[in-house]
């Protein structure tokens, strides 16, 4: 096919990765694959959690340089707590994203990291926000990042739909990263799951071998 | 230098050359803003970003496109896009990407206009001569050949995804792929083209083997639409075509009337 330029120009260690985050009636489902790889060529890591609980009820998950998104999310915990003290209240999902959105745009020059932060709060219910490389943050029902992510766009706007049940939206994201990591050489291992309510916070893990597997597998 | 080449490859379609003067002086730059128009001017200026002359104008044409086939039971279904693109520029907003080689053999085009319209020229030639030398209709398998051949000779020179789809009677309906590189490759289903990225996913849970025709012709439409919607290099209409034993029926999908997915 076409040559394409990968998104994961970073030196070092990189989360060549899929991430997604997709809103249902009454939560959100955030989920990722565990590959950590050396430009492509080596896998560092087959089973890194790349879904960090930043609070109770947000999570957050990492793209691109792993170094970056590390430092960043444990800088963004700090602030967050610090924040959810002084306000006495649990904190806003847009909080949780607008703290890494602050970091990323103010150290645009020196950082390679983008996150999607998905959470459910008091005020808001179930939100996504997605923080790009530069420092952009939007909200969106659903949201998919990462190298291995250009090859589900497809299957995403066409299978996502607004207030889907959880088990349907659990199907959903474990598909969109079943296909992904078939596609993509930089993302594989294990899928991670987090299925956010009001009620609590549920993790799945699925092994390689128990994804869905499609037609030519 | 390597720009003036791809400049020549990329406009001496049909055998038209353009001049090209030496750079002039200053005093000279009114009227070429006035002959920009009419005589295309090539030379140190188009790479130094002049000002009078548009971005567009020293980029090679493309077909930055998304482009598919699909094997069914006595035939396959072909579709692509129509846009092609120069830079920025559409050039065209409803290219045939879909050619014709043969009565029951198509091939379908991705990455340079210029090449991929050269390669193909040079095959139907050789598959007719080798079809009347024959005496009886070309195989598609054949044609795949052909276009590996001239695809992998000039590799180096050629910038050319195809996707070479028809029917022949010894195994009915076959696609092969023969991407930039030139290997060839025999696929049920095939996707290509840089709007393909975005497609894998959706055609890696839609497709299942034994469709129908019909089932074939709303799957490659709607995964076209998909990549359409996502990728800047692909749009237009969607043309069709599906091609078996009766013949080539082709047909073409409206912007208007795509089928739409707007999530966010």
């Amino acid at each position: 096919m076409e040559k394409r330029c990968t998104d994961s120009q970073v030196k070092g260690v990189s989360t060549g990765t899929t991430i997604l985050a997709a809103t249902f009636d009454g939560g959100v489902v955030i989920g990722s694959d565990s590959r950590a790889s050396i430009g492509g060529e080596y896998v560092s890591s087959k089973t890194i959690n790349k879904v960090i609980q930043v609070h109770d009820r947000i999570f957050s998950c990492m793209a691109g340089s792993l170094a970056d998104a590390q430092a960043v999310t444990k800088a963004a915990k700090f602030h967050l707590s610090f924040h959810s003290v002084q306000m006495e209240t649990p904190p806003l999902v847009i909080a949780a994203a607008s703290v890494l959105k602050e970091l990323c745009y103010k150290n645009k020059d020196e950082l390679q990291a983008g996150f999607i932060t998905a959470g459910w709060d008091r005020k808001n219910g179930a939100q996504v926000y997605v923080v790009s490389l530069g420092g952009m943050l939007i909200r969106q029902p659903v949201t998919i990042g990462g190298s291995g992510s250009t090859y589900i766009y497809g299957y995403v706007d066409a299978k996502y739909k607004p207030n889907m049940s959880k088990e349907e939206c659990l199907q959903f994201a474990t598909n969109a990263l079943a296909l992904a990591m078939g596609r993509d050489n930089v993302s594989g291992g294990v899928a991670h799951l987090v299925v956010v309510t009001e009620s609590g916070v549920e993790h799945v893990v699925v092994p390689g071998d128990k994804l869905p597997k499609f037609h030519d597998e | 230098m390597m720009i003036f080449g791809n400049l020549f490859t990329a406009l001496n379609l049909k055998g038209v050359n353009y001049c090209c003067l030496p750079v002039t002086e200053r005093s000279n730059r009114g009227k070429m803003a006035a002959a920009a128009s009419m005589m295309p001017y090539f030379a140190q200026q188009i790479s130094s970003k002049n000002d009078l002359v548009p971005d567009w104008m020293g980029q090679e044409v493309s077909t930055g496109t998304t482009i598919m086939a699909v094997e069914y039971d006595g035939g396959v279904v072909i579709g692509a896009d129509s846009r092609t693109t120069t830079g920025a520029y559409i050039a065209n907003r409803v290219t045939d990407k879909l050619t014709p080689i043969h009565d029951r053999i198509f091939c379908c085009r991705s990455g340079s206009a210029a090449d991929t319209q050269a390669i193909a020229d040079v095959v139907t030639y050789q598959l007719g001569f080798h079809s009347i030398e024959l005496d009886e209709p070309p195989l598609v398998e054949t044609a795949a050949n052909l276009f590996k051949a001239s695809c992998y000779r000039y590799r180096e020179e050629l910038s050319a995804g195809i996707l070479v789809a028809g029917w022949d009677r010894r195994k009915g309906g076959q696609v092969y792929c023969v991407p930039i590189g030139g290997m060839m490759v025999r696929q049920p289903v095939s996707i290509g083209g840089s709007g393909s990225s975005y497609i894998y996913g959706f055609m890696d849970s839609n497709y299942k083997p034994d469709l129908t025709k019909d089932q074939c012709l709303d799957l490659t439409a709607a995964a076209l639409s998909l990549a359409m919607e996502r990728d800047g290099s692909s749009g237009g209409v969607i043309r069709l075509a599906s091609i078996s034993e009766a013949g080539v029926e082709r047909k073409v999908i409206l912007g208007n009337q795509l089928p739409k997915y707007s999530t966010h």
